[in-house]
């Protein structure tokens, strides 16, 4: 949104030119020009958004919150967008989404992101424990249509659960900033008040924005909040009496989604709420025998796992993908993983779940799994 | 007598498990100290370009210039492309040392690298007719190889390909001997097949020869035969560590029929005892991208190169165990035996044929970036 910028920033236009010029890139070749310049400084690049943390803060005992300045290809985001945010573990490259919880009128010299390390989550955990200032990670430009229009609606409700905040948070914070008039509820459910994010601030919004109404749910004993208990429709109707004139935006844990999109859709007006997935279901996974489906996403082919490696059953399915060796030394079948787990039939190791570079003549699918091939 | 045929298919067995086993775990054991090396290997050969590349445009460090960007180019070559473009270090999943997308400052393009090297030769390593660097025509290597009158320029021809040989490597995947020779390809497809090849060598030389000649002004001359001179080391020194790792003695070469109903056990030994070490301290292994332990490579290609050392004595001992060959000797020693033999096979073999039947001498792979 915001396209300015800071004179300060290490690439000025002209710079800029110079270091993405055809020149520049013969000189470097076959080598991009970011190798480089990250010599000189591990955040500068020629296209890649790279960012250093400035500041890490642990808000409650599982999360934690990290201040990004990120260099000047940052384009900006709209309040409700994520960016998918790459970082080295153990020497391994590992992406996850994350939606900036800061005001879009903070400037374009900050990025917030607050992460909750759940027990499986290898990259939050990462974050909470190891996150300093001065580490450097890689970021993709704001995506998803989960944002605020432009054009600002006048009622609005945002509805989260845990770590779903961050984007209905980024959503207050920058109608607050840019004066909006017209009444927002903030309705959020967590299961106790020590797990609450941002807990201080959203009293003191509340407190200080008139047209700002704080609901926080708690769903553990009776605590302070001022509602109780899971999300249910009779809770909603009383607490927020006009919800079906709002325009609500809802990121929270699949289970309450469901819930609150069931209400929305039962009242006939689901083209009212907006919501945002974050977390995926796990998928239920039996090595032992052949499930689910091999899915080939760039040639939209979908064939049924038959537990063979999936270069066979790409070629089986009429798929010519490279390969060379056929038992996994020579690395030209190595194909990009866009979901689903694959075992190694070398070592019986069971892949990541998520996107990643496989060699597929020496992986068997296990369940459904989707190749960009 | 091959050692090939003195194991038994229990000895395949279990030396395939004891192999995979190393692999497994390292494999299991790689991470951050593998990254950081890499990434530390790849920051100090960029350190020496940029250094080596300003110091060839002011005189008096120019020779240091030389230095630098001679030894940034080997390594770059070497320890760096050769290894991330086995794919040893696909697994960090950075895009910047993937083996689909990286390439390296030589002539040749990654793609048919790949091709000719990872899969052709690293696959069929040592049998004929199917490891194309075997019987390659431009050198007789092997006393199999029927003597022709041009082979009296063996030795010529060899200090030719030390000195131009990152353009020898770039046309090799282009199989030229198929359209001279054999007429199985087409002076068309040739033209085809050279296009991307030629995109490549051309920009390699305009990056050398115009580009930065240029930008350095009235050092253009400096910086011209300073390019001129990196490349030639680079060159030289390539070739030579290719020549020693695949030439000593002893090595076997295989017949097509061995692949049939190949097993991994088989697949290793094959390995084993189609390479040769040479002996080092740690400068010489970073410099020879770790071809220093060429039995260690060709047992796991793409494990990182830098564990080659580590897993060493381990596949000492298996090869002691099960009574196999562990080649190795010192760079030098493999070096003046290597030019001997090319000499000699400049000329006539006397006698019938090669003196050892199964045990043939390695063919080595005269054009290729090998390992």
């Amino acid at each position: 949104m915001i396209a300015t910028s800071s004179p300060t920033r290490f690439l000025s236009t002209g710079l800029r030119r110079v270091l993405g010029s055809r020149v520049a890139a013969a000189m470097a070749a076959p080598h991009s020009v970011d190798r480089y310049l990250e010599l000189f400084d591990p955040t500068w690049s020629v296209n890649e958004v790279r960012a250093e943390v400035t500041a890490v803060r642990h808000q409650t005992a599982d999360s934690v919150t990290l201040t990004l300045r990120p260099n000047a290809n940052w384009q900006g985001f709209r309040a409700g967008q994520f960016v998918r945010l790459t970082v080295d573990i153990d020497g391994v490259r590992r992406t996850r989404c994350y939606s900036p919880a800061n005001s879009v009128h903070a400037g374009n010299e900050h990025i917030e992101l607050t992460t909750k390390a759940h027990p499986t989550g290898f990259v939050s955990k990462f974050l909470r424990d190891e996150a300093r200032p001065g580490m450097i990670v890689t970021l993709s430009q704001a995506d998803g249509s989960f944002a605020l229009p432009q054009q600002r609606p006048e009622r609005v409700l945002l509805i989260s659960g845990g770590s779903g905040i961050t984007p209905v948070m980024a959503m207050l914070r920058t109608l607050c900033d840019e004066g909006y008039t017209g009444r927002i509820t903030f309705l959020h459910y967590s299961n106790a008040a020590k797990d609450l994010i941002y807990a201080a601030e959203l009293a003191e919004i509340a407190a200080r924005y008139l047209n700002v109404e704080l609901l926080r749910a708690f769903s553990e004993g009776a605590q302070c909040g001022e509602l109780q208990g899971l999300f249910h429709r009779e809770q909603l109707a009383t607490a927020v009496p006009d919800y079906a004139e709002a325009t609500t935006f809802l990121c929270g844990p699949p289970g309450m989604m469901k819930a609150v999109q069931k209400v929305w859709t039962e009242d006939g007006i689901g083209e009212r709420l907006h919501l945002e997935n974050f977390t995926a279901a796990t998928p239920v996974i039996d090595s032992t025998n052949a499930e689910g489906d091999v899915r080939f996403a760039r040639s939209e082919r979908l064939a049924a796992n038959n537990g063979a490696t999936l270069l066979d059953q790409a070629e089986a399915a009429g798929l010519r993908p490279e390969a060379g060796c056929r038992m996994g030394i020579c690395h030209t079948c190595t194909c990009r993983k866009l979901s689903g787990q694959v075992r190694d039939t070398r070592t019986g190791q069971l892949s990541d779940s998520g996107d990643e570079d496989i060699q597929i003549c020496v992986s068997v699918p296990v369940g459904t799994v989707t190749l960009d091939l | 007598m091959s050692h090939f045929s003195k194991l038994s298919p229990e000895q395949f067995t279990a030396i395939g498990a004891e192999f995979d086993a190393i692999r497994n775990r390292v494999r299991a054991d790689l991470g951050e100290r593998d990254a950081s090396y890499i990434r530390g290997l790849v920051k100090r050969q960029r350190q020496l370009e940029v250094g080596g590349r300003i110091m060839l445009m002011i005189p008096p460090t120019w020779p240091l210039g030389v230095a630098a960007l001679s030894v940034s180019k080997i390594l770059d070559n070497m320890e760096i492309g050769h290894n991330v473009m086995h794919g040893q270090y696909d697994w960090m999943g950075d895009p910047a040392l993937n083996s689909k997308n990286f390439d390296w400052d030589s002539a040749d393009t990654a793609k048919n690298w790949k091709q000719t090297h990872n899969v052709e030769h690293h696959t069929y390593t040592n049998v004929l007719n199917r490891d194309h660097d075997v019987g390659y025509g431009l050198l007789r290597m092997s006393t199999k190889q029927k003597w022709e009158p041009r082979f009296l320029a063996n030795v010529p021809l060899t200090v030719l390909l030390h000195t131009f040989f990152q353009h020898f490597v770039a046309v090799q995947n282009l199989k030229i001997e198929e359209v001279l020779i054999y007429k199985t390809k087409t002076t068309a497809q040739l033209k085809e097949d050279f296009k991307p090849v030629w995109k490549k060598m051309r920009k390699q030389l305009a990056k050398d020869y115009v580009l930065y000649p240029v930008l350095a002004g009235p050092m253009a001359p400096f910086v011209f035969v300073g390019n001129v001179a990196a490349n030639l080391a680079r060159n030289v020194w390539a070739c030579a560590v290719i020549f020693n790792g695949h030439f000593p003695e002893d090595v076997e070469q295989f017949p097509e029929s061995i692949l049939e109903n190949e097993t991994r056990g088989h697949w290793y030994v094959r390995q084993l005892l189609g390479s040769a070490n040479f002996s080092g301290g740690r400068l010489m292994h970073v410099m020879s991208g770790n071809l220093s332990f060429q039995i260690e490579h060709h047992l796991f290609p793409d494990l990182p190169a830098h564990r080659y050392a580590e897993i060493a004595p381990e596949v000492r001992a298996i090869c002691e165990r099960h009574g196999l060959p562990y080649n190795t000797g010192s760079f030098l020693g493999q070096a003046l035996s290597t030019w001997k033999r090319i000499f000699k096979l400049s000329l006539p073999t006397r006698g019938a044929g090669p003196v050892r039947e199964e045990l043939v001498t390695a063919e080595l792979e005269p054009l290729r970036m090998a390992a």
